[in-house]
């Protein structure tokens, strides 16, 4: 089993040193609290049978200055990953144009529908602010802009507000405009305070988006919750952004075990989906990170439990399948088994296909706020092992639940910069990294093969069975590229001989 | 170009920045120097007595009418006033909404950029209250203003407000060259207001420059959108205009680096002046009165 293998616990803590000597005093005592080795955990024993403990590392504080952080910005939070792929409301980026311009498009959300009809995920729509919105404030032109949407997008179902910089800095009153625009247009107006400035990364962005469906959908009234006779399986699904159908590939499994996904957030959800939300008897929660807020919400409010659940690879979705069908009665039970069954010559084709290419191939990972644990498992089920991993804005608690992923001795970075992660990977020399677009071609120029784990790498979906399907090819496809061989100069191999 | 000199004049709201100012730079141009007045206050109140009229169109609002700043021509922002004195107003947003910070900082760099700084021999900025951000303390950066003026009086949130500007000063000092040309009190009759004027200009390492007495003459001209220099050129209240003029015109190149105080420290001047009472002044003054009130 993969499982079984070792990590140098002793040779990571002797690099964690020499990578923090390059720092001047200061700054090396501040990212010392940030890097760590998982630690034995002998009082926790989990159903993975895997404990550790990572929660040694501090997290979820301000980046030093100077270093190169990977970190996103609150706006990045909200705009690209909470709200964005509503697809059925229309997103402004308020203020000036850049930061509309590189978030365009999303995080390749896919969602069904017509674009530029009833559907807004992929289109960008800015205030673009000038000069004289700066010293005589945006409401007018932003209530212009809404004005400009409702009539050349009569089908849109409401407008969110994103604030970039400058709105908190200028102090302009974008909640008046919302609630101006809400009874003039009768539609759902959100204004979302998530200027980039605030907190230390997107993650205080996901939180801002969250009390921004409480306060602005929630608490606004029923809508389309209203009426609508709740089922005794019905389900949401939380934090789940359909990263390349992820959320697709996911519900098909919940459905096929009997239950019914009313609601799935926010990949190709709609406005409806989350004003039904409420009516729901469970709320399925995958990315704990950016949707936790929202769910505690609904547990005290409406009274609602949330469960964790992982699918990405089969270990974990068979695990998750028995966990959320322990919450109902016998009949969705043995349905989950059956799904389990059904799928499982599929895993197993997969394993035989794949395992052989990809057993002992070590891998490091440097992910947002859930992945870099919850994909640590799909890794393993193929064979391979886990050397690092870290998060870019985790807190306390996901350091505290990848103890229940990694195993001891296994590198923990937090909030890891350009020069900690490249030297980390230059010296572990892992046979795979899993990280964005940025860390790409530093790792690749290196001679090491890379996947993107944000995007999937243009590929996807990840989740579910299907995915695991995918994901396997995928990393193959890295690993075993014929590129690798040619990776050395001919002449100078020829030297080496 | 090299004997350009740019004043700017500060102090607290309402002590009479913007009077002051023009009916001294209205007698500056007896000394025939040719002027151009830069208000850098939304309200653009500034230049009113100059041009004997309302407000004058803004540099901002003009902009935002015509879609941006780079639309705009000098010609349509500067006006001629009493003496040939040349007056802009750069304008800002309403009460409440939008950065009039920013608009300060892009209106003074339209003018730069567009000559409004060249075939004149004295600049004067005219700016709001207090420094309360990056935007109003433009004047005082880098090439700019060469020489600060305080307006001031005796009263407390004046003296407060006039060491609060000190240390706006200090901080663009050694990076920029700004100085502190000295302080201007503007009379209002206050307990030993010519002491203390002259206390605080002492501690702040300067002077002050002029004591320019009440005179209800000012208010006359006011009503009449004139300066007293317009309005009653004989009067002695003029003369007063005419003695800081010289003083201001005589000052150049005498600024210093203020030494801003503490709170503390201002506090124990305002109280040897008897202005502020100390702590066990205060409690004796309410154990009298609640004796009083107790015998009563």
């Amino acid at each position: 089993m993969a499982k079984d293998y070792v990590n140098d616990a002793e040779g990571h803590a002797a690099l964690i040193e020499e990578v923090l000597a390059a720092y001047p005093e200061k700054s090396r005592k501040r990212r010392a609290k940030h890097l760590s080795v998982a630690q034995p955990d002998p009082e926790n024993s989990t159903e993975t049978e895997i404990a550790s403990k990572c929660d040694t590392v501090k997290s979820n504080i301000k980046s030093v200055p100077g270093v190169m952080t990977i970190r996103g910005c609150a706006y990045a939070g909200s705009k690209g990953v909470v709200w964005g792929p509503v697809k059925d409301m229309v997103h402004i980026s308020h203020g000036p144009v850049g930061c509309g311009q590189y978030s365009w498009s999303q995080r390749r959300n896919y969602y069904i529908g017509k674009t530029g009809v009833d559907s807004f995920v992929t289109m960008q729509f800015t205030t673009d602010f000038q000069e004289k919105d700066i010293v005589f404030g945006g409401d007018k032109k932003l209530a212009k802009t809404i004005d400009e949407i409702e009539t050349l997008f009569p089908l849109n179902n409401g407008v969110t507000i994103q604030s970039e910089c400058p709105i908190g800095l200028i102090g302009d009153d974008i909640e008046a405009v919302a609630k101006q625009k809400n009874k003039e247009h009768g539609k759902t107006m959100v204004p979302v305070r998530c200027e980039g400035f605030r907190g230390v990364s997107q993650s205080l962005g996901h939180h801002i988006a969250n009390d921004a469906v409480r306060d602005w959908v929630f608490e606004k009234g029923e809508g389309a919750g209203a009426g609508y006779e709740a089922g005794p399986y019905d389900v949401n699904v939380i934090g789940d952004y359909n990263i390349g159908g992820d959320a697709w590939a996911s519900r098909i499994l919940l459905e096929e075990m009997g239950l019914n996904v009313v609601g799935n957030w926010s990949g190709d959800a709609t406005l409806a989906e989350i004003e039904r939300a409420p009516k729901a008897r469970l709320n399925l929660i995958h990315c704990y990170r950016s949707m936790n807020y929202i769910c505690r919400y609904m547990e005290e409010k409406y009274g609602i439990s949330w469960l964790e659940y992982n699918f990405f690879g089969p270990s974990q979705i068979a695990a998750s399948l028995r966990k959320i069908a322990a919450q109902f009665d016998e009949t969705i039970q043995e349905n989950a088994e059956k799904v389990i069954a059904k799928y499982q010559p599929l895993v197993d084709a997969v394993n035989a296909k794949y395992r052989p290419r990809l057993e002992g191939k070590s891998v490091m990972l440097y992910v947002g706020g859930l992945r870099p644990r919850h994909v640590v498992t799909a890794y393993e089920d193929l064979g391979m092992t886990i050397a690092g991993t870290g998060y870019e804005f985790g807190h306390g608690d996901d350091y505290k639940r990848t103890g229940h992923y990694v195993k001891e001795g296994t590198l923990i970075y937090d909030d890891v910069t350009g020069y900690e992660l490249e030297k980390f990977i230059e010296r572990i020399r892992p046979d795979l990294v899993g990280s964005g677009i940025k860390e790409k071609y530093p790792v690749q120029k290196m001679g090491i093969p890379f996947r993107q784990m944000h995007s999937w790498d243009y590929s996807g979906p990840y989740h579910g069975y299907d995915g695991y399907a995918i994901f396997a090819r995928d990393m193959d496809l890295a690993i075993n590229n014929p590129v690798w061989g040619l990776f050395d100069a001919p002449w100078k191999k020829a030297d080496a001989a | 170009m090299s004997d350009l000199r740019q004043i700017a004049f500060y102090g607290k709201g309402g002590i009479g920045k913007s009077t002051t100012s023009q009916n001294t730079l209205a007698a500056l141009v007896e000394l025939g120097q040719k002027i151009l007045i830069v208000g850098c206050d939304p309200k653009a109140d500034s230049t009113r007595l100059i041009l004997n009229s309302k407000a004058q169109d803004t540099v901002l609002h003009l902009a935002a009418e015509m879609g941006s700043v780079e639309d705009l021509e000098l010609e349509d922002v500067l006006k001629v006033g009493f003496k040939d004195i040349k007056c802009v107003e750069s304008g800002g947003p309403e009460p409440g909404v939008g950065c009039a910070g920013r608009g300060v900082i892009t209106s003074i760099n339209f003018l730069e950029e567009n000559g409004a700084y060249d075939d004149v021999d004295y600049v004067s900025y005219d700016v709001l209250g207090d420094v309360v951000c990056g935007g109003f303390a433009m004047p005082i950066r880098e090439n700019k203003a060469q020489e600060i003026y305080i307006v001031m009086s005796g009263e407390m949130m004046a003296l407060y407000a006039a060491n609060n500007i000190s240390k706006g000063i200090l901080k663009y000092a050694n990076s920029g060259g700004v100085r502190l040309g000295g302080l201007i009190c503007n009379e209002r009759q206050t307990d030993k207001e010519l002491e203390l004027a002259e206390a605080m200009a002492a501690k702040l390492g300067s002077k002050l420059i002029h004591f320019v007495p009440r005179d209800n003459i000012v208010q006359h001209a006011e009503l009449r959108r004139q300066t007293v220099l317009q309005y009653a050129p004989d009067s002695k209240q003029a003369d007063e205009y005419r003695q800081l003029a010289n003083k201001i015109h005589n000052n150049s190149g005498k600024g210093v680096i203020p030494t801003p105080i503490s709170m503390d420290e201002l506090e124990e001047m305002l109280m040897e002046f008897g202005i502020m009472q100390s702590e066990e002044e205060r409690l004796a003054m309410i154990a009298a009165t609640e004796g009083q009130a107790v015998a009563g």
